[in-house]
């Protein structure tokens, strides 16, 4: 199919993927956004929060968090921290770190530490939504 | 001329040494293979943020973020220096540490104070018991580490530059050319050195968003992350090279040393057979 845009997602450990897509979108600093082949070039920071790419008309989603992203009208190059597919999320791990977040966020009173719980619960939170999500889209078993 | 009991137990315990060092040589041939791996990994991420960095500080004037501009006065200048956590690996911690003590006295005679950052346990024991100030150590993280040990080093230094401790940062590591070449690096972090003008101008027109200063202070905090990142694994992947090389000649040294022995080994025993062989003829002719 014509019209597809190159999807590159790349971290400190790995090169996560390399696709040809539909279309992607992501979680800009302010506010999400879509891009589509042919986009103006664009460069963005990404929040936490999970991103998306349609291939073959299935929606696939990714987990990211402190990034960026170089968008040319032909390729999207996403830069994070972390970023996982949604199969790869562990559910367990996450609800965990839910709730440990939950409760630091309970105790803590100090400004740094509480920041710092706080961006953890929100990773928490976005990689459980990115799994809901992509499991009810069906790119992902539960 | 030793007894020939001792010159077996020599040539046994030169033996077991030789497998010793034939085994930690091919651990660590095992561990570079790892390590190589992950800075090819590293490399399309740390090149991409060099690349929209320099592009982007192209566009803006210095003084526009604190982690850009120059301070007019350095009244002291912060050392990180990554060596490995074991020794065993020829001169190649001794070598970074003769780095960055030199580079310390070479600031040290412009006045300036100087404030160190220790990662892995060799440089930290060494400082330590020396009149150095060090502001951070991060002893025994060399054996397995992942981008987060670059996240927490970054943050303080960071932290510890914006409250003025520090006013120049220096990176002092071990960088990997080749199975045989590793070399002491001293790279300047901060402030961010800006790409050198090659007067085209930026070479692309992107849309920014929020903008330039905004975008810049996400990416600027995170650039000195990935170079201490990089920093980090290229003195791991030097080291296990540094580590391989010297356990190849410690193994060939092994093999010299019991030939050596052999060799003795066989001349006391043919002494001992011929001094033997006198006794019983010198006795046979006597009963003649």
């Amino acid at each position: 199919m014509a019209n597809l845009i190159k999807l590159e997602i790349v971290t400190p450990d790995r090169n996560l993927m390399s696709e040809d897509v539909e279309y992607v979108g992501a979680p800009g600093v302010s506010g999400e956004f879509g891009v589509l082949h042919n986009h103006t070039p664009f460069l963005t920071a990404l929040s936490i929060g999970s991103l998306f790419y349609k291939k073959e008309g299935r929606k696939y989603y990714v987990f990211v968090s402190g990034g960026f992203t170089e968008v040319t009208p032909t390729k999207v190059s996403i830069l994070a921290e972390v970023a996982e597919k949604a199969e790869e999320i562990s559910l367990e791990r996450a609800r965990k770190a839910r709730e440990r977040a939950e409760q630091r966020l309970q105790q803590e009173k100090e400004q740094i530490d509480y920041a710092r719980a706080k961006s953890a619960m929100a990773r928490a939170m976005y990689r459980l939504k990115c799994r809901d999500e992509a499991v009810s889209a069906g790119t992902c078993s539960m | 001329m030793a007894s020939f009991r001792e010159i077996q137990r020599k040539i046994g315990a030169v033996k077991k040494t030789k497998q010793i060092t034939k085994a930690m040589n091919m651990v660590a041939s095992a561990k570079l293979r790892g390590a190589q791996d992950r800075i090819e990994r590293f490399k399309p991420y740390a090149e991409k943020y060099y690349e929209i960095l320099s592009d982007l500080s192209a566009r803006v004037d210095p003084g526009i973020h604190p982690l850009l501009e120059q301070r007019d006065e350095v009244k002291s200048v912060g050392i990180i220096l990554v060596t490995s956590d074991k020794g065993l690996c020829g001169a190649f911690n001794s070598n970074l540490i003769n780095t960055c003590t030199k580079l310390a006295k070479e600031k040290a005679d412009q006045g300036k104070e100087i404030k160190l950052f220790c990662v892995g346990k060799k440089c930290y024991d060494f400082f330590r018991r020396r009149k150095f100030n060090i502001l951070e150590a991060y002893p025994e993280v060399m054996g397995s580490f992942d981008f987060q040990l670059a996240n927490d080093i970054g943050t303080k230094v960071i932290n510890s530059y914006l409250e003025q401790e520090m006013d120049e940062v220096q990176l002092v590591y071990g960088e990997f050319y080749s199975m045989v070449k590793q070399v002491p690096r001293t790279s300047q972090v901060l402030p961010v050195v800006q790409a050198e003008d090659t007067g085209e101008g930026p070479q692309s027109e992107y849309l920014f968003e929020p903008s330039v200063e905004g975008l810049l202070a996400e990416i600027l905090p995170r650039y000195i992350k990935v170079q201490v990142y990089r920093g980090l694994l290229d003195t791991s992947c030097s080291e296990h090279a540094a580590r391989m090389t010297a356990m190849d000649n410690a193994t060939r040294n092994c093999d010299e040393m019991v030939e050596k022995l052999t060799l003795a080994y066989n001349k006391a025993r043919q002494a001992a057979i011929t001094s033997e062989l006198m006794d019983i003829v010198g006795g046979a002719e006597a009963l003649r």
